[in-house]
């Protein structure tokens, strides 16, 4: 169960080595989370990280396999997840493909990729699991958007767009799950140092893993339905998102 | 009779958390129209419990309690305000028979004009019997008169199996497992309680400001056992020398030599209105620090330093929040947490050291109340046991309140007190078998009255209650298959965590129970055990 403070028991982590959904998890751990799951394409690589969580307090952690992108299995596996499992209090929704702009922008199949494994994958596993959260009465989705999607840049529009979109479908399944007892919070960082930035020159108010996991448990606590990671991108893009057009393609970056 | 089921979403006093369940209510038909007043309801409710859903029922009063007990997400919670008939009412003997769903105001209204009051009140009037016993709930004479649960004559309850008539001296076992047993022992369908008499409505009570922590606990040691009502309201915000500082307010049902001739026109008036009420929308932050700093000053002012023998009505000393509807709005969409523990008598210090630190954090909190419990009932799951306790308001939102609240309940639980279930909405589920050791005994007995395990709530599944939802990690259906009775005698576990923290070699050699995050293999592989059982069922 969720408490009052918005800790959840257990967790189901979707997109399984992320690096961001790692440091959640940890931040959870700390306080009420017991039962860890987590699905990805690299269950095998998980090892040290389930038996990491084990000596910080998790009584429960397993790694299964899941890819984004069969969407024709979502239901059987999650639904498959919550039957094995009874319940889970909170899925984290942090799959994702950062890709590269300058090859995606030539190459449909791979930008194909990046833009299904952000938005397609994702959103299909999301119709699943808030079903099976309505039918639980209480629950929580928290969803890594990105900060890239909020206004679509020139320098990286195939991801972003991918996230613009993951981030609507977010918003709209927000308000359909209204008085279901079940919540979701859209977590937009900006930069983050993680494998998947790994070798790119920082953005300005670049931040670290743990400060998202920071600001996710406060938004929890507090029950946001958005959270900048920095607080401060929130100012930063509403001021982006009012510039014309012309003066827009023209920050650098 | 007619049977209402919709969905909803419920969430306790405070706010949080929230969840959704189909609330069923009943509204039985004509008194008497099939010969046997409140059988109606119970018929409609029974057939919920005949066909449980499988996230499992929980009876629901007025939504007094603070976090989730009385919700079950995705079950089926049954609404127990239907059911508010008072059934029989004898002044001279001093009982009534009553409806569960009967609130303590109604119950005071039907009273009073007779002479005769509750046995025992809680802040609000607006709770109903049937939770009053669920919760086992206690008010400012607890020091005298002990808990409700002890004024409760007999009770009918709808079990999932079958419907018993328990009282102390009727299968007492069952009944004392029903009295503070949160609802899920079953439904408490109807009950008799005694009625204490008054000559009057109004209260005589002495007033005294006490400047720091040390000082109201004196006064309260000293001279407590004189008043039938006491209790300290604390300003947890105060810090350094005032720290605990204190208005003491302590009373007795006035008598009909003390009211003046006006008041004397009608001794025994009742006038249960609400006088202001909540705004629909404030803001979250509006309870901060600085307000209610500002509040907790203004308010130990205004209290006088000492006065003796004020003649008050009985509303304004037992529920002065009572005067302004919907109150819990005050503190934003974010909600609010209630805590409430007791320690032993003997140990101050843990006390002290927790009202130090809460009063160093500074949390805002609005004048926690403190007061001195008398002897305990029978009740395995009861919250009162003989020692100090101290409730207070914390709104949602700071970071520093887990860290906090973590604490104290470590603190509360090695100095051998506990945290009151109708409250949280938040303690670590590893605590729960320490603070309450009589609980192994009540899942025994509970067992017995539901052995399907079908009575569940949202708090039950958190802090694994019942013992039946696979620990403290799973929160699982009850009723899932998977659940193996323990038929042994002995206490299935030690309460995990405090031998170690009671005795720290027992750690160092190895020996000891896991401590408190059940951390280690040891864990996890009796949970991987447990899941190979089940598979090869
Ligand atoms: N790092 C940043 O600067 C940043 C900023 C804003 C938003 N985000 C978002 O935050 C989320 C987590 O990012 P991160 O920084 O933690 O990066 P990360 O460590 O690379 O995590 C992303 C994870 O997604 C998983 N994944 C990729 N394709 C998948 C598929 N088809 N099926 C299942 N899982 C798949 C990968 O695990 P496997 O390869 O094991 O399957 C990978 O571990 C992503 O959605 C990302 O877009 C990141």
């Amino acid at each position: 169960m969720n408490d009052a403070l918005g800790s959840p028991q257990s967790v189901l982590v979707l997109g399984g080595t992320s690096e961001i959904g790692r440091a959640i998890v940890r931040a959870l751990v700390g306080e009420r989370a017991r039962l860890v799951v987590f699905a990805g394409r690299h269950p095998e690589s998980m090892d040290g990280v389930v038996a990491e969580l084990r000596r910080e307090g998790a009584s429960d952690v397993e790694a299964v396999r899941w890819d984004a992108n069969a969407v024709g299995t979502h239901r059987e596996v999650l639904g498959g997840l919550f039957s094995e499992h009874g319940r889970f209090d909170m899925v984290l929704v942090a799959a994702g493909l950062l890709g590269d702009q300058k090859v995606d922008e030539h190459d449909p199949e791979s930008a194909a990729g990046v833009m299904s494994t952000n938005y397609v994958g994702p959103a299909a596993a999301m119709l699943v699991v808030a079903d099976l959260l309505r039918a639980q009465g209480q629950g929580s989705m928290v969803v890594l958007s990105s900060v890239a999607g909020v206004r679509v840049r020139r320098s990286n529009f195939v991801y972003g767009s991918s996230k613009a979109g993951l981030d609507g479908f977010c918003q709209g399944l927000a308000d359909s799950l209204v008085g279901s007892g079940v919540r979701l919070m859209i977590v937009r960082p900006g930069f983050v140092h993680t494998k998947m930035t790994a070798g790119m020159k920082a953005a300005p108010l670049s931040v670290g893993a743990d400060e998202v996991a920071k600001a996710v448990l406060a938004g929890l606590r507090k029950s946001s339905p958005v959270v900048w990671v920095p607080a401060a991108m929130r100012p930063i893009f509403a001021v982006l998102s009012l510039l014309p057009r012309g003066l827009f393609r023209r920050i650098p970056g | 009779m007619e049977v209402d089921r919709r969905r909803k979403l419920l969430s306790g006093w405070g706010g949080a958390p929230v969840s959704s369940s189909d609330v069923v209510t009943v509204t039985p038909g004509r008194p008497g129209s099939d010969g046997r007043p409140g059988s109606d309801g119970w018929q409609g409710w029974s057939q919920q419990l005949r066909r449980p859903p499988e996230e499992g029922v929980i009876a629901r009063g007025l939504g007094r309690s603070y976090g989730d007990a009385a919700q079950v997400a995705g079950g089926t919670t049954l609404d127990a305000t239907g059911l508010h008939r008072i059934l029989e009412m004898d002044a001279v003997n001093g009982f009534a028979r009553v409806e569960a769903g009967v609130s303590l105001e109604q119950l005071m209204a039907a009273s009073l004009p007779l002479g005769r009051f509750v046995p025992v009140t809680p802040g609000t009037r607006h709770v109903t019997v049937g939770g009053a016993i669920a919760a086992d709930i206690h008010g400012k004479n607890h020091h005298v008169d002990g808990s409700f649960g002890t004024h409760v004559l007999a009770l009918k309850l709808g079990a999932p199996g079958a419907t018993l008539e328990l009282g102390p001296d009727r299968d007492p076992e069952k009944f004392w497992a029903t009295v503070g047993g949160m609802g899920l022992t079953g439904v408490v369908l109807e009950a008799t309680l005694d009625l204490p008499a008054v000559e009057t409505s109004y209260m005589e009570v002495d007033t005294e400001r006490a400047a720091d922590l040390d000082d109201v606990m004196a006064r309260m040691e000293a001279s407590d056992h004189e008043y039938r009502y006491s209790v300290a309201w604390i300003d947890c915000l105060a810090k350094g020398a005032s720290m605990g500082r204190s208005v003491l307010t302590r009373g007795d049902h006035a008598r009909l030599g003390q009211l003046s001739a006006k008041q004397l026109r009608s001794p025994l008036r009742f006038d249960p209105r609400v006088k202001l009420q909540a705004p629909g929308y404030v803001p979250s932050g509006l309870l901060n620090r600085f307000t209610v700093a500002a509040f907790n000053e203004a308010w130990f002012r205004k209290a006088p330093r000492h006065e003796t023998g004020r003649v008050m009505p009985l509303g304004s000393f037992f529920h002065p929040l009572d005067g302004v509807g919907g109150w819990n709005r005050l503190y934003g969409s974010r909600g609010f947490l209630q805590y409430q523990f007791v320690v032993p008598f003997g140990r101050e210090e843990a006390l002290r050291e927790a009202i130090g630190r809460l009063s160093s954090s500074g949390q805002a909190s609005f004048l926690a109340v403190l007061k001195r419990f008398g002897a305990p009932s029978s009740a395995p799951l009861s919250f009162p046991s003989p020692g100090w306790t101290l409730a207070l308001d914390l709104p949602i939102g700071d970071a520093g309140m887990t860290r906090l609240l973590d604490g104290l309940d470590e603190l509360v639980t090695e100095a051998g007190g506990r945290i009151y279930l109708a409250k949280d909405s938040r303690m670590r589920p590893e605590l729960l078998e320490a603070q309450y050791p009589g609980i192994h005994a009540w899942r025994r007995t509970r067992d017995a009255l539901d052995p399907d395990g079908v009575m569940c709530s949202d708090l039950c599944r958190r802090l694994d209650v019942s013992g039946r939802h696979g620990g403290v990690s799973r929160c699982r259906s009850a009723l899932s298959g998977d659940y193996r009775h323990d038929t042994t005698d002995t206490p299935p576990d030690r309460p995990t965590g405090m031998t170690s923290m009671a005795d720290p070699a027992a750690e160092r050699d190895g020996g000891g129970a896991p401590s408190y995050g059940g951390t280690g293999e040891g864990h996890a592989q009796t949970r991987e055990g447990d899941r190979l059982e089940r598979r090869s069922r």
